[in-house]
């Protein structure tokens, strides 16, 4: 517990005093926060009160409290800022569990307030009483439970704090309903000081020196960027961009951190991984400097980990010491911000007067161009039946050039959606990456409409992934939100089927999404409007009627049941083991190691 | 060498955090969540003014492991400085346990004299029984308690480990009681 900092000069000598839940409200102010999101509940009641009193932060009123947390992520996400949730005690927190558990790991800066029980309660198994801070400690960055009114003001902007410094993440503020009646002291923003938390920015001058070198010296350089340079800031990916340039090198990017390079780009090879690119994917195996930048070098991306870039110099920026040397032991490692650390990189290779080795930089693209022409997302579109692929591919092709914003569920769609639609700037894409929850997209969409009133905002989901979160089409109906669902409806859980052909022998336990509901109906239902294509001649319809409608749309699209996400790299196996489709699949089968992974 | 052909190392980690509710829990909940041994682990406030707690923990695994740890440990937020005192030079570890016996006869002569060479203090004793108290390294203890367990009934309380690094830096004072010695201003210069 901090002690009060009595010898402070500047300290008021009698500190104004309101209630808890005005400083909550004050502290929000102070913290810039625009909109919460939020389901109110006995424990949070004087917050609401508060809210409703003062008028002074718009409230979203969401239907789930799991979505309160996705469309603060979305926000939070798509802005830069943080995202801020109100929940009640008990299932209002439980439910928001998932959702922090999410941001925890996309690293994304969450503030999210939850009720409890009167402090001389707590422990009583009272109404809507759960531990809160208990359950949340492993899903958050950290968690607050508030025990004395005069902690009040500083925890809410010491959450601010951490929830945007360093690696971002969830914070949850767990507030006795006592706390928010009681008289507390306020304290501005700038006298509060964190001193356990101070994570490094700056890189280490001799470690990035030698990287630059290293990389000056590269014969088959690649650059491989992730979700922390997305939460760098834009400036990061301009300077990822530009070094990217000015190095001609190639580079490749994680699931998280599409668009910190556009994907129009010559020198991008397209996403990594599991369903990366052949070519970023041979050229990651054989590279010999990998310069990874705010990326964790995650399971889906590595691959078998023996066989992961067996003759790399590996290069690690990350701002999280303890993503590194985690999963891929790497040669320099440089703790520090990802956009710093570039601008110092960048200053070293100009002041150095480094150039690229041409003659072994033009021989490594020759290489990747010949795994380019295998063109890997190629596919057949068919006269009648809608690919899933055309279909994303059209949508994209149909909003390039608008100010467009796509969120994604979890499955099949995600994969296709990273693959065919090509995103040039950061902040425009959310997606469930590291814990790949069914159900965020369009909660999240949500959140990025409240942010961006005027874009066009996208859902491009699954219809199993839809259904878990469709409850918000009623919050898109109250606040009039334009945002567009654009359903990739095949009628299975797409990705659990493609596993159990690939390794439970086509015996389809419970992947089938029976008992549908009509989509067009359900979104009339809710207020909002439903659209469908069932054959290629209809698509195109479809999407330019979903653009030009300025109201929640729902668009069905009924497509191809059996189609795969191709290309593959089947668990267990390592880079250069990519499935091309689904001639490669009958050949292979998963090993014994691989099956057990996830 | 792949990963997991690494050598297990043990290491004696000193951390410094805030002592505040739920502390514990997020350091005990990182080793279990992340699947990482705990072979002792012990925490005392040491400095009441400023309410930090001192952890010492002895952990095991491969180097990388290691790192990983001090890592995510450091990166908790009421964490405010981690020491691997098995890295950083030597280091002195102490345990104290508390050593009940019960026995008979003989046996009560032979527990004594052993308790002697190991330099116990008998601090409780019934007709039938000793409570002895004993401090030093692990092993000894160890080597103490399999002793007296052949010489009769054993119940034993132990502390686990704590350490402090040998010679005269200080790793992580006490801020309260640093007394800080201003330098004697040097002479003004001649006008």
């Amino acid at each position: 517990m901090a002690q009060p900092r009595s010898s402070n000069p500047r300290r008021p000598a009698a500190p104004t005093t309101m209630s808890g839940a005005a400083i909550i409200l004050k502290a929000l102010q102070d913290q810039g926060v625009e909109v919460v999101f939020g389901y109110p509940g006995g424990a949070v009641l004087p917050i609401y009160d508060e809210l409703f009193k003062t008028n002074a932060v718009r409230h979203i009123l969401v239907r789930h409290e799991q979505a309160a947390v996705h469309a603060a992520e979305g926000y939070a996400r798509s802005t830069g800022k943080v995202g801020v949730v109100l929940v009640t005690s008990g299932p209002g927190a439980t439910n928001a569990v998932t959702g922090l558990t999410d941001a925890l790991m996309d690293s994304i800066p969450i503030v999210c307030l939850t009720g409890q029980v009167p402090t001389h309660l707590i422990g009583n198994d009272a109404f809507q009483e759960a531990d809160t801070t208990g359950i949340t400690r492993p899903c958050t960055k950290h968690n607050y439970l508030v025990r004395e009114p005069g902690q009040l003001a500083r925890v809410m902007h010491e959450a601010f704090y951490v929830a945007s410094h360093g690696r971002p993440g969830p914070v949850v503020i767990d507030l006795p309903k006592d706390i928010l009646f009681a008289d507390c002291p306020y304290i501005e923003a700038s006298e509060v000081e964190t001193k356990s938390y101070r994570p490094q920015v700056k890189g280490d001058t001799t470690a990035i020196e030698r990287a630059v070198e290293l990389i000056a010296k590269a014969k088959r350089p690649i650059f491989y960027g992730g979700g922390g340079l997305i939460n760098a800031g834009p400036k990061a990916s301009k300077l990822f961009t530009e070094f990217v340039h000015k190095t001609g090198y190639p580079a490749t990017l994680t699931l998280m951190g599409l668009g910190a390079i556009p994907a129009t780009d010559d020198r991008f090879l397209g996403m990594l991984g599991m369903h990366g690119t052949y070519e970023a994917n041979w050229a990651m195996h054989e590279c010999d400097v990998m310069v990874c930048i705010g990326a964790r070098f995650d399971d889906r991306v590595t691959g078998r980990l023996s066989d992961f870039s067996p003759n790399a110099k590996k290069i690690h920026v990350d701002i999280d010491a303890s993503s590194i040397n985690k999963n891929v032991p790497v040669d320099i490692p440089i703790v520090g911000d990802a956009g710093v650390v570039l601008e110092q990189m960048l200053a070293v290779w100009k002041a150095k007067g480094y150039q690229a080795d041409q003659a072994a930089l033009s021989k490594w693209w020759k290489r990747i161009e010949g795994w380019r022409s295998r063109k890997c997302l190629a596919y057949r579109p068919s006269p009648d039946v809608i690919l899933p692929q055309h279909a994303i591919r059209r949508l994209y092709e149909k909003t390039r050039g608008m100010d467009c914003y796509i969120t994604t569920e979890v499955g099949q769609h995600q994969m296709w959606a990273a693959q065919y639609f090509g995103f040039d700037e950061p902040n425009r894409w959310m997606t469930s990456g590291g814990l790949g929850t069914m159900g965020y997209g369009f909660p999240a969409a949500m959140g990025v409409q409240i942010a961006h009133p005027e874009a066009l905002v996208i859902d491009i989901a699954g219809e199993a992934s839809f259904l878990m979160n469709i409850q918000e089409l009623s919050t898109m109906k109250q606040y009039d939100l334009p945002v567009k669902a654009f359903i990739i409806n095949n009628q299975w859980m797409g990705m659990v089927r493609q596993w159990q052909e690939l390794i439970h022998g086509g015996r389809y336990s419970e992947s089938y999404s029976a008992a549908l509901p009509d989509f067009v109906k359900v979104a009339e239902a809710f207020g909002g409007v439903g659209l469908r294509a069932t054959k290629m001649s209809e698509l195109d319809d479809v999407i330019d009627e979903m653009i030009a409608t300025p109201r929640t749309v729902v668009a069905d699209i009924l497509v191809k049941q059996d189609e795969n996400c191709f290309p593959m790299i089947p668990s267990g196996a390592a880079h250069h083991e990519m499935l091309l489709g689904p001639e490669d699949q009958a050949e292979r089968r998963t090993s014994e190691e691989g099956m057990v992974l996830v | 060498m792949k990963p997991s052909e690494m050598p297990i190392e043990r290491h004696t980690i000193a951390v410094l955090v805030a002592n505040e509710p739920g502390v514990l829990a997020r350091v005990i909940g990182l080793f279990s969540g992340r699947g990482y041994n705990i072979e002792s682990l012990t925490v005392s406030e040491v400095d009441e003014v400023n309410a930090r707690s001192r952890i010492t923990i002895v952990t095991s695994g491969t180097p990388m492991v290691i790192e990983q740890i001090k890592a995510q440990l450091f990166r908790l937020v009421p964490v405010y400085d981690v020491h691997d005192l098995t890295q950083e030079g030597p280091h002195l570890s102490r345990e104290l346990a508390l050593v009940k016996v019960r026995n008979v006869g003989d046996h009560r002569i032979e527990a004594l004299r052993i308790a002697d060479t190991f330099r116990a203090r008998a601090i409780d004793s019934t007709l039938e029984s000793f409570v002895f108290e004993l401090t030093g390294g692990t092993e000894k203890l160890d080597a103490f308690i399999d002793l007296m367990a052949a010489l009769g009934e054993v119940e034993v309380s132990r502390t686990g480990v704590v350490a402090i690094a040998r010679g005269a830096d200080l790793q992580m004072p006490l801020v309260r009681r640093k007394v800080v010695r201003r330098k004697p201003r040097p002479p003004a210069a001649a006008d």
